[in-house]
């Protein structure tokens, strides 16, 4: 997600590639046309493939930002793993076709705050790490470079993320347990 | 690193030890029109070869299958019966393309094709071939222009791989559920079920081999690999090929993997509602999978198109031009996994579905993980100076008590299970 904010402001500064800024615009709305997909369909699975269109969309800014690696992951992750889990669940449990009506569930006023808060807390992070820093166009990151990041200064969020991982692997279990 | 030094060779300004830059040369300075006729040539020939070559398996397999089960198989289209697959493939255009009544239709339109199109992909990254004769590293030159023989050489090569064959379970999945009918949906989440139980075996063991290699790039997996003894196949030490080749045939839902389409329990699993060109595209996406799957156990343990060669000397097949020599490399031993693929389906009866995900999660991830560790372990014992053989010991001392504690589990699991009375 930072990736595509970093691009925006990209946009607004001086001798920037266009046709990456182009090719990022029309990710983008793509993006947003399927992320509004994702809450307006009546139909989960719909739902679901409309998810798999964003962070398709996410990775494929990725892939303009020079990202390979982290591209790739993001398909790896949450394209196979994530989204595969996802419409598996729906299959085992409501499998429907056609039009579903109980999908809205009356707390969903709340997701608005909820998302307001989110694109704050990001839009911020962005500003505070970049400020008004023109990011060059340095070419692909080699993926040595990335690994030699998140396994030497950046090992201590990286497992932290690894035991969130744990955790919800072991919640599941939980869940599926029966007693 | 003999890699490093042979990448060295063809980007002089490189200095030696730097960075690893792999990559097609074709692609180094200003884009111009011979690169981007290359490229297109390149797209266009994969495109035919991949086509030509699913047709081929398949007229491959029926008439191998009908040796061992004493026939004769196709014999009425062309010579040989070649011509077989064409003739059916001009069947199934003219037949009816039905639309189930309760079907989701865009969805229903959309499965073959998520199941067809990562297939293709994935020969984007395979070396078809190459010259390696002289320390030329497989490059060749093609209009003027040094290239690779692979569409693509991105430095995440192999992930490619991986990504798509974790898309093509989106295609499989949704066949079965987009159709509106009970077998399909079972026989789809079978295949869903089968797939992400044995990517994980898959990746461990390719994980093995990036540890061996120490690149992602599959140019770079095979330049890594110049002589017999530096295959894959032998400095992983066996296991992981062997851990690759039964996970891999799990994943392409073959024999004796095939649940997925278990004809007497599912009338025809995922595609039962399939007519068609779309029962066409998944059919073509099964074969082509069988290729894709055995380029990449030859890309990964057995050199890809390098010539075999002990020390210095490489075999070498006389009266054919070095450049021509890799690809001949490459379609020998492609043959023989595909032989070996159409063998396993002459021979071998289908598993059960708890043997299935017995040999997956308990057998074939414990092992794959476990040689992952050691390797992992004697390569950093390697790169700090310590006593190789300390290293090995240790290693499989705790891997052993991995292994204690990982049976204990399992056993106090399944006494609890029994004293529940539960079923499975």
């Amino acid at each position: 997600m930072t990736t595509s904010i970093t691009g925006a402001m990209l946009l607004a500064a001086d001798g920037i590639n266009i046709a990456m800024n182009v090719g990022f615009g029309i990710i983008a709305a793509i993006m947003v046309f399927a992320a509004l997909s994702v809450v307006t369909t009546r139909n989960v699975v719909h739902g679901a493939l409309w998810l798999v269109v964003v962070l398709g969309g996410v990775a494929a800014q990725y892939l303009l930002a020079g990202a390979e690696f982290v591209a790739i992951s993001q398909v790896l992750v949450y394209i196979g793993a994530v989204m595969v889990l996802f419409l598996f669940g729906i299959m085992l449990t409501r499998a429907k076709i056609g039009a579903d009506t109980d999908l809205n569930n009356s707390s969903w006023g709340l997701g608005i705050p909820v998302a307001l808060l989110m694109l704050g807390v990001l839009v911020w992070a962005v500003i505070d790490a970049f400020g008004d820093t023109v990011i060059t166009d340095r070419g692909p990151t080699p993926t040595v470079e990335i690994s030699d990041a998140f396994l030497g200064p950046y090992l201590l969020p990286f497992l932290a993320i690894s035991f969130v991982l744990l955790a919800a692997a072991v919640g599941a279990i939980v869940i599926a347990r029966k007693d | 690193m003999a890699v490093s030094e042979l990448a060295g060779l063809f980007q002089g300004d490189l200095p030696m030890g730097s960075p690893m830059v792999t990559g097609d040369p074709l692609l180094d300075g200003p884009l111009l029109w011979a690169p981007l006729i290359v490229v297109a040539i390149k797209v266009l020939v994969i495109f035919v070869l991949g086509l030509v070559g699913t047709m081929f398996m398949v007229w491959f397999e029926r008439k191998v299958v009908a040796g061992m089960q004493n026939r004769v198989g196709p014999n009425k289209a062309g010579p040989f019966g070649i011509l077989q697959t064409l003739a059916d493939g001009i069947k199934l255009f003219f037949k009816e393309d039905l639309l189930p009544d309760r079907a989701d239709r865009f969805v229903f339109r959309l499965a073959p094709f998520l199941a067809f199109v990562p297939a293709f992909l994935v020969w984007s990254v395979i070396p078809l071939g190459g010259d390696y004769s002289g320390g030329r590293d497989g490059i060749v030159t093609i209009l003027g222009q040094q290239t690779r023989v692979q569409l693509a050489d991105p430095p995440i090569g192999i992930l490619l791989v991986l990504a798509m064959s974790s898309i093509a379970v989106y295609g499989i999945m949704l066949a079965g559920w987009s159709s509106g009918s009970k077998y399909p949906l079972l026989g789809s989440v079978r295949a869903s079920a089968q797939m992400i139980s044995y990517e994980a075996a898959l990746g461990l063991s390719l994980a093995a081999v990036l540890v061996t290699s120490g690149t992602l790039s599959t140019s770079g997996i095979v330049a890594s690999q110049t002589t017999l003894g530096s295959w894959n196949l032998v400095t992983t030490g066996f296991i992981p090929f062997i851990v690759f080749l039964i996970a891999a045939t799990a994943e392409l839902n073959r024999p004796p993997f095939d649940l997925v389409e278990a004809e007497q329990e599912l009338v025809g699993g995922f595609n039962t509602e399939y007519s068609s060109l779309r029962f066409a595209l998944f059919f073509l996406a099964e074969f082509m999978n069988t290729i894709t799957m055995s380029a990449i156990v030859v890309t990964l343990f057995l050199g890809g198109p390098r010539p075999p060669a002990i020390g210095n000397t490489a075999l070498t097949i006389p009266l054919i031009p070095g450049a021509l020599e890799g690809t001949i490399w490459f379609v020998l031993k492609l043959l023989v996994f595909l032989y070996f693929y159409v063998w396993l389906r002459a021979t071998l009866p289908r598993l059960r579905y708890d043997q299935l995900m017995n040999l997956g999660w308990k057998v074939l991830i414990p092992i794959s993980l476990g040689w992952f560790l050691l390797l992992a372990a004697i390569r950093v014992g390697d790169s700090n100076g310590w006593n190789v053989i300390a290293v090995v010991v240790i290693a499989l001392v705790s891997l052993g008590l991995g292994y204690l504690l990982f049976t204990a589990a399992l056993r106090v699991s399944s006494r609890q299970r029994d004293r529940e009375g539960a079923m499975y």
